[in-house]
């Protein structure tokens, strides 16, 4: 890899003091590889033959328990015949950008916001995190109430005179995973702002001065100076943000259930239903296979351009 | 345009004398207390913040309210008359099957849990992406991909590979103990201890730090990547070697992510329900476990009002910790240091 | 013969040796508050009357939720000392994997095959011939709730059938009452579909399609009624947006909506409600067209553990549970059938009798779970909450799909 090799050689140009006092080329990384064996381990056993586990499961007719019994490509016949997981795709794909798109604004947003040397930070900060603290099992209940059109928003407004006001996105097939949105936003989006105003504040004040000093706006500023900088916080953001929604399952069975009928079901749900409900593990496996597939087809040419590109400032 | 590079050479221009350590935020300093653009601020702050707080009012008034109230039907409408029945029920003496003494029961084995899995996963995570960030070697990074796709694997896809490993792992190291044990020592039974993961806190430690690695290294690698590399190498060059640079130079700039990496931890780790209930026994289960089952009785009247409390209680550490933790979340520390 | 004495005989023939004190991880999902009452029964049953003791090891959520986490200890090589499952096939791979420890002997010295009744519970747990589970209860599904008051609002006597009922739907919607209540979850309208599966096509032809999964009677004009009046059952749950089964329950008894067909276990909502059988609600099994019964329920399994202390103590519960006086306590606490008709439960109402009534003449199919792999239940789960929520399917689109899900799980 580039990057590798182009370090190495950086660093023995630079520092040949400290190699003096080495005598052994080979190993002076031997620290670094030591201290990166657990994650090494983790990413290979446990993520890598985790995964090369699940993909040859997938092919076998395991149901309760992994089993080796062969039945080539039949699950995922089955899985693209299935009309819930041609639904589920569809939703997650919808969900997803909106989520993603929503999720980075918002974030950025209010830590722009709180890093405004304002009163209360505290507090504000920790009203837009604490949702993320709460078991999703009764915040899907909470969302589930306050959308009931009988006694939720709907509700008090017709209450309040507007007889004709219509807002009951969680019995309505259309809009459902647009309810589904305005909760995982209210649940994901302090966390993303907590990252940001992490990078915010990593960020040297000098350059605000030399801004101000330049003459350019605080909206510019931020645009063309604070968000190229903290690109590799907005890279973290986006992985936590998409391997969330990827992972999206609780929210949805504890504020829909995945219906009205099947209007609201995600593929997290699908692997789940069909490894624990429907105890067909080939199946579950199968569909989380085509999961990490499509994980991997956009992951990996990423990380290729992310890592084996030229550095970046 | 005015890059973070020529912005630079005017940074060395203006005051050098800037550094207020450990102190607030950034951005211009507000001019007055009711200018129009402190109203516009404070004001989208409010706003948003009554969006964030609806439902944690739904679940305040409901917890204080009794269940015939809540039969009337009104989400919104504070208690008529305030009780606080329902919390002392969900601390004490809700029935999670035949127990019926409520959270508290599970509250001591949840921070036995908690305490060694948040020190153990953020420590090796910090130390990983700092190897990544700063002591890249040929191949670090393929293998830190392969722990990125990790990130996006459902995790109960991963239940059964992960209990087979801890059994097989747990039976290997007993084999491994026990002829170890065997060659020092000829007493018979001596050597009967055994190597338990499965259902045990150990293993349940190994599972958080497994899974809450991905991101918590890409967090860390992500932060210390923007720390110039010119300090890192101007410490080499002093002689630092790879701990003493992590902890004299890395670790005090790092403030900010360790909160962010140990806010998303404790949440997690805290509000884990799957692994807590998988990988220990009956006896150790953590507050989660007495949490759904309080909720998430499928047959039977659902007492919503000790519902809301239970969720509330349970959410209260988590929250304590945002509260005060906050305060770390400074900045200049590495300002100075750079300059330094 | 005494409890205690065959306790002993039981004992004697699987270890023999003395009765170690063990602590016994039980496993279940039994957690709301008649259920965790019913639970106590057991746990008392065993601390008191042998050395062993009972370790609480309730997960609730369901089968869905606690599944993974019994077979994950199974399999991780930590079992707990007994787990509870529905009836029927949900276990059955852990049987024939040999992890499921084989209960033949207890069985045989308590006699199950005797007083189980109906003996198609035991057999749910027989695999080969040998005996791997404890049944402790019966649930049925084929009941249909009715508000008194409801039906008296809308000028109509309350319905003694189906027919009836469909009879009294304009009446009712007329006076503003939702004729049926039914929850968003797919298991409720799928369970529903069942039970007016047995009432409308009759017991013959669901055997056929359950049992042997005959697609051509799934096919065939008798499930064409089935689908039909299904269909009209959507229309006439119109306008009630609840979620959970007890949430309908609820419209039920607070006379919104007029009928729910809902399980037995329906019949602690109305309890809870402070309501009587007979005055406030009605209610008829097998929608009043067939005298009919299904008999699902739990079961208690015991994994392997290779520890003979611990199977001693394991036969020594599994004879317990189905002791009578234990049947007793616990049936009375969980609203269930007893799954031995020589006991007396404790507190009988109107619809309770009538079910014990249907028990005593053997009127009883067994349940879905039993015929059904889960695989197949999710499926038609699936297929039949798309149905309920999609307008424009029609009864017979409906109809071919469920042939083609049968006629896969063939």
């Amino acid at each position: 890899m580039a990057v590798a090799s182009d370090e190495g050689r950086v660093s023995t140009s630079r520092t040949e003091t400290a190699q003096a006092r080495r005598p052994v080329r080979l190993f002076r990384n031997l620290m670094s590889k030591i201290a990166l064996t657990p994650m090494i381990l983790t990413a290979v056993v446990v993520f890598f033959g985790g995964t090369i586990w699940t993909v040859v499961y997938s092919f076998t007719s395991s149901g309760l328990l992994p089993r080796m019994n062969w039945v080539g490509l039949d699950q995922y016949e089955r899985l693209w015949s299935t009309a819930k997981w041609l639904v589920s795709i569809q939703n997650l794909a919808l969900y997803g950008i909106l989520s993603l798109v929503f999720t980075l604004v918002i974030g950025f947003v209010l830590a722009a916001l709180l890093d405004r040397k304002i009163r209360f930070e505290d507090t504000f900060r920790t009203i837009f995190l604490y949702p993320f603290a709460l078991s999703f099992i009764v915040t899907g209940l909470i969302w589930q109430w306050i959308l009931n059109p009988d006694f939720g928003i709907q509700g008090i407004v017709r209450d309040m005179g507007w007889e004709s006001f219509t807002f009951n996105p969680l019995n309505d097939p259309d809009i459902v995973m647009y309810g589904l949105l305005i909760a995982g936003l209210w649940q994901g989006t302090g966390l993303i702002m907590c990252i940001m105003l992490a990078g915010l504040r990593g960020i040297d004040e000098d350059i605000w001065k030399a801004a101000r000093v330049d003459g350019i706006g605080t909206v510019k500023t931020y645009v063309r100076i604070i968000i190229p900088m903290m690109r590799p916080v907005f890279v973290t953001a986006v992985v936590l943000i998409t391997s969330g929604i990827i992972k999206l399952y609780d929210l949805v069975v504890a504020q829909t259930s995945g219906g009205p009928g099947i209007s609201s079901e995600v593929p997290a749900k699908y692997v789940m239903q069909a490894m624990f409900g429907g105890q067909n593990l080939g199946q579950g496996f199968a569909a989380s296979t085509m999961m990490l597939l499509s994980v991997v087809i956009i992951l990996v040419p990423w990380a290729l351009l992310e890592f084996g590109g030229r550095k970046r400032g | 345009m005015a890059n973070p590079a020529t912005l630079s050479s005017t940074i060395a221009a203006t005051d050098p004398v800037t550094s207020r350590l450990g102190e607030g935020p950034s951005g211009p300093r507000p001019r007055k207390a009711l200018s129009p653009r402190n109203i516009m601020l404070y004001g989208t702050l409010i706003i948003v913040s009554l969006y964030y707080l609806l439902p944690l009012y739904v679940m305040l008034v409901t917890s204080l309210k009794d269940m015939a109230e809540i039969r009337m039907g009104n989400i919104f409408s504070p208690p008529t008359e305030i009780t606080f029945e329902p919390w002392v029920k969900a601390w004490s003496e809700a029935c999670t099957g035949v127990n019926c003494d409520g959270l508290s029961r599970g509250f001591w084995n949840s921070v036995r849990i908690l305490i060694p899995s948040v020190i153990i996963s953020m420590t090796i995570a910090l130390i990983s992406g700092y190897t990544l960030a700063k002591w890249k070697f040929k191949g670090s990074e393929v293998f830190f991909t392969m722990l990125l796709v990790g990130a996006f694997i459902p995790y109960q896809v991963m239940l059964y590979p992960i209990v087979i490993g801890l059994r097989e792992t747990g039976g290997f190291l007993t084999d491994i103990w026990q002829a170890t044990c065997n060659v020092f020592t000829a007493a018979e039974g001596a050597c009967r201890g055994r190597v338990q993961l499965f259902g045990s806190i150990s293993g349940l430690v190994i599972v958080h730090t497994i899974f809450g690695m991905p991101i918590n290294v890409l967090l860390f690698r992500n932060y210390f990547a923007a720390i110039p590399d010119e300090l890192f190498k101007a410490a080499r060059v002093d002689g630092a070697g790879f701990w003493q640079i992590l902890l004299r130079i890395i670790l005090p700039m790092s403030l900010p992510i360790i909160v962010v990496s140990g806010i998303i931890q404790v949440t997690g780790i805290w509000n884990d329900f799957l692994f807590g209930v998988v990988y220990t026994r009956a006896e150790q289960y953590p507050m989660t476990v007495q949490l759904n089952n309080i909720v998430n009785s499928v047959q039977g009247i659902k007492e919503y009002n000790v519902n809301m409390a239970a969720t509330l209680l349970t959410g209260l550490v988590p929250l304590t910790v945002y509260f005060f933790s906050g305060r770390l979340f400074v900045r200049g520390i590495a300002a100075g240091a750079v300059k330094g | 013969m005494t409890l205690k004495t065959k306790l002993l005989a039981a004992t004697a023939i699987c270890a023999a040796g003395a009765v170690h004190a063990e602590e016994m991880e039980v496993m279940h999902w039994w957690t709301s508050g008649g259920e965790a009452a019913a639970v106590s029964e057991f746990a008392k049953a065993l601390n008191e009357r042998t050395d062993h003791t009972w370790i609480d090891g309730a997960i609730a959520g369901g089968g869905d939720t606690a599944r993974p986490v019994m077979v994950s200890r199974i399999l991780g090589g930590d079992p707990p000392a007994a787990f509870q499952f529905n009836h029927g096939l949900q276990a059955q791979e852990l049987i024939e994997a040999g992890l499921m420890l084989d209960l033949t002997d207890v069985a045989e010295a308590e006699g199950w095959t005797d007083i189980v009744n109906p003996p198609s519970l035991l057999d749910a747990c027989t695999y080969e011939g040998r005996i791997y589970c404890a049944p402790v209860n019966i649930h049925s599904w084929q009941w249909m709730w009715l508000s008194n008051d409801a039906f008296e609002q809308a000028g109509v006597e309350v319905p003694e059938s189906w027919t009836e009922f469909t009879e009294a739907v304009p009446a009712l919607q007329e006076a503003g009452i939702t004729p049926l209540a039914v929850g968003g979850q797919s298991w409720q309208q799928n369970g529903m579909f069942g039970v007016m599966a047995i009432a409308l096509a009759g017991q013959e032809d669901w055997l056929a399609v359950n049992r042997d999964k005959n697609a051509e009677v799934a096919r065939g004009e008798s499930y064409a009624r089935v689908f039909q009046a299904f269909a009209d059952a959507r229309d006439w749950s119109d306008g009630l947006d609840v979620q959970d089964w007890n949430q309908a329950t609820n419209a039920v008894i607070e006379d919104t909506a007029a009928a729910q067909i809902m399980g037995d276990w329906a019949q602690g909502e109305f309890a809870v409600a402070g309501e009587t059988a007979g005055e406030d609600y009605s209610c008829l099994p097998g929608l009043g067209e067939v005298a009919i019964l299904d008999t699902g329920g739990d079961a208690f399994y015991f994994p392997v553990t290779g520890d003979p202390d611990m199977e001693a103590a394991q036969k020594e519960l599994a004879a317990l549970l189905l002791s009578p006086e234990v049947q007793v306590a616990f049936n009375s606490a969980k609203g269930s059938l007893p799954i031995r008709g020589d006991v007396d439960l404790t507190t009988v109402n109107e619809c309770t009798q009538k079910g014990l009534d249907l028990l005593a003449n053997n009127q009883t199919l067994p349940s879905g779970n039993q015929l059904l792999s889960p695989d197949t239940t999710t499926q038609l789960n699936d297929l039949m909450t798309e149905f309920w929520n999609t307008p424009s399917m029609t009864a017979e689109e409906a109809q071919e799909r469920y042939a083609q899900i049968i006629e896969s799980a063939g």
